[in-house]
């Protein structure tokens, strides 16, 4: 019987079993040389909704598109830690800052649960993190704007994580198993983000004339951004195609912006803002919102690392991580000693 | 490990049981130096919510799983071993409590 | 009127030995007995301000683990205030508009976070004290405060033995580590006596069983800081001179900079409701 370590391998590809190493050699990891009979197989699998498994057989196309979005979804988890963490020292009341608090803390769990994801597709979680602080690696762009106020706060639960469950509760579908896995966990634990931020926003919107400003002014500039999220339009997002039919993307950009838009309109009404949008209008017909043209010049400037704060997040990123460097070095060592001396 | 790069800490998979009388189930893994910090970590990631009352962690390098793709081999010779059923077998409805 | 069990002997045997005091004797609702609200609010300030100092780390901690450990330590300190500033008055009202003379948390607590083994240094000599300080207080004849006490105290032994476990880890890690960490413990020794310090309020309070004399347990104390140090291998700081004065309002500069952040809010808007 052939026996399989769980744990992923450093920068190996597939690990098939212990006694592979030397088929590994032979086999290239670029899709031309992939067995086209295991190709049809696991196209096959996944076109049935099965799921597949990290020692399962796989694309290599499918396994590095995989380590992209989780990856970058951990990165933005992490990253997005800072906009709101900004903001737990100055939370206005204890209630308040216990509830920040819990929430800044629940996106470090998930950027957790997604790096391991990421990892049981052999990648480390170090390698990630590298690749995050060169620039190599992106994260959502939405967390390189600043958060200049209380109600900033309230607006990205209300809107960013509202964009992001938009996104997220499909993903607890998609075909790789532990992503799968780690996205119920994620969304079960979200699901007070967003009602924690609209809470924010009712009491500001219900408040004295600053608050009521303060609410205006995070709505305005949060919108687009928020709509940004979603990505590119379709006609101009080259691999959704492919990522739709392998079961890791579950709806297109342009339906799940239209949905958030939808959904969203309405609860701004309630708190008696304006969408910073003068072409918003209802189409009876399509029984949803028409809505202006997004910027997506500000879009891919972001993208590229232009965005207000992006090198404040990624000095504060890479500050965490080098300055606890001696920390990590100091446990491995100790634990290294203990394990000497029991070996002694 | 070479000192002075803060290497990643060795991966541990978690098991909870989510409460007494339930097997621990795999909940998903943690980095952690050594055995005691990866239940406290463990504990501190995946038990926030009142998730469990027991924890294990295993280095994930000691667990040893079947193939999958040797599965048909390892399981499918199961499936036809029907007989080792209770709906395998009539029983005339006037019988009770068997 | 529907009948009432009959008092049995055995109950009027009990009834002997019940305290002489209940709830008859205590003071009207409303009025607070200005004594167990100074106490109160020396406990509510001690995990107020090292909640709040604690939580200056999330998204910045040396590996995402831990980063999740000390948001909870955290959120477990932000709740044992809200209910002991609670136990004093309106405990936002208390968090968010005292100014540095009226807060009684303790000087360590309100140091500044340094780098990770000052803050593990700082946990570490805290979670000990406040662990014995609770295990006790739970039995205190102040039901209020007893049922807090008996709540936290789990929590609190979690927390000293997570900061025990650090201290160990980077005492006895690299030549660096257990530097940091010799200079961590050095900063806050200093502060150690003011754990200890019974002044007259307090014994007050420990006369009428409501409060908990930290001299009972200082030696205990001592032993088991010195007991991690040694497995920690390393010395056990020199005796500093002790300063004292948090508990009357006299505090490190510290502070100030810690409250004009924390109250910032509330105080440029004191008629907004969050």
């Amino acid at each position: 019987m052939r026996l399989v370590r769980i744990e992923a391998e450093g920068h190996k590809r597939y690990i098939a079993s212990m006694y592979t190493t030397e088929l590994s050699k032979n086999v290239k990891p670029i899709e031309a040389a992939e067995d086209p009979a295991l190709v049809e197989a696991f196209e096959a699998r996944v076109a049935a909704d099965e799921f597949i498994e990290p020692k399962d057989w796989m694309p290599e196309a499918y396994r590095k598109t995989l380590v992209r979005q989780i990856s970058q979804h951990a990165h933005s988890e992490i990253v997005g830690m800072l906009p709101e963490g900004n903001w737990i020292t100055r939370a206005p009341s204890l209630r308040r800052k216990a509830i920040l608090l819990a929430k800044v803390q629940d996106e470090g769990g998930h950027g957790l649960y997604l790096y391991c994801a990421a990892e049981t597709l052999g990648t480390s979680r170090e390698e990630m993190v590298e690749a995050l602080h060169s620039g190599k690696a992106k994260y959502s762009t939405i967390f390189n704007y600043p958060t200049l106020t209380w109600a900033d706060i309230g607006a990205i639960g209300w809107l960013v994580d509202g964009a992001a469950i938009m996104n997220q509760v499909p993903l607890q579908r998609t075909s790789y198993g532990p992503y799968a896995r780690a996205m119920v966990r994620v969304c079960k634990e979200e699901s007070f983000h967003q009602r924690q931020g609209y809470e924010i926003m009712i009491a500001l919107a219900n408040g004295t004339d600053a608050q009521k400003r303060m609410a205006q002014d995070a709505l305005n500039r949060w919108w687009w951004p928020s709509l940004m999220m979603f990505g590119p339009p379709d006609d101009n997002s080259p691999n959704t195609a492919r990522s739709m039919r392998w079961r890791i993307k579950r709806e297109t950009n342009d339906e799940l912006r239209q949905k958030f838009v939808d959904i969203t309109v309405p609860q701004a009404e309630y708190l008696g803002l304006t969408v910073p949008d003068p072409a918003l209008s209802w189409n009876e017909v399509k029984g949803g919102y028409d809505f202006g043209e997004i910027d997506w010049e500000e879009f891919y400037a972001v993208v590229r690392g232009e965005g207000p704060v992006a090198k404040e997040r990624m000095k504060a990123r890479r500050e965490a991580w080098d300055n606890g460097a001696w920390v990590r070095d100091a446990a491995a060592a100790h634990e290294a000693k203990r394990a000497a001396k029991a070996a002694a | 490990m070479s000192e002075g790069k803060g290497h990643d800490w060795p991966l541990w998979e978690v098991f909870v049981r989510s409460k007494g009388g339930l097997s621990h189930r795999h909940v998903g893994s943690v980095h952690a130096p050594d055995a005691e910090l990866a239940l406290r970590h463990a504990r501190d990631t995946y038990t926030r919510r009142l998730e469990g009352v027991s924890l294990w962690v295993v280095p994930s390098s000691a667990i040893v799983a079947s193939d999958p793709a040797q599965s048909g081999e390892m399981f499918e010779p199961a499936e036809d071993k029907i007989y080792r059923h209770p709906t395998f077998y009539d029983i005339p409805d006037v019988v009770k409590h068997i | 009127m529907p009948s009432l069990p009959t008092i049995e002997k055995d109950v009027e045997q009990r009834a002997k030995s019940a305290p002489d005091h209940g709830a008859f004797d205590s003071a009207t609702a409303g009025q607070h007995d200005p004594a167990v609200v100074d106490y109160c609010q020396r406990l509510g300030d001690d995990a107020l301000i090292l909640g709040q100092r604690l939580s200056e780390w999330c998204g910045h901690a040396p590996a995402l683990e831990v980063d999740l450990s000390l948001a909870n330590i955290a959120l477990d300190l932000i709740g044992q205030a809200t209910n002991f500033l609670g136990l004093a008055g309106n405990a936002n009202e208390l968090a968010f508009h005292r100014d540095v003379l009226d807060w009684k948390n303790c000087w360590l607590v309100e140091q500044p976070n340094g780098d990770f083994a000052q803050t593990m240094a700082r946990q570490f000599l805290f979670s000990t004290w406040q662990h014995m300080l609770y295990d006790r207080l739970a039995g205190s004849s102040d039901q209020r405060i007893a049922a807090v006490a008996a709540k936290a105290v789990k929590e609190v032994a979690y927390h000293r033995e997570l900061a025990a476990d650090w201290v160990i880890r980077l005492g006895d890690g690299t030549d660096e580590s257990a530097r940091r960490m010799a200079e961590g413990l050095d900063w806050c020794w200093r502060f150690l006596p003011e754990l200890f310090e019974l002044d007259e309020t307090l014994q007050a309070l420990v006369d009428r069983g409501i409060a908990v004399n930290p001299q009972s347990f200082e030696d205990d104390y001592r032993q088991a800081i010195g007991a991690v140090l040694a497995e920690a291998k390393l010395a056990t700081p020199p005796e500093q001179r002790p300063i004292l004065g948090g508990r009357r309002g006299h505090h490190s500069e510290h502070l100030g900079h810690l409250l004009a952040v924390m109250q910032y809010l509330p105080r440029t808007y004191p008629d907004a409701v969050w």
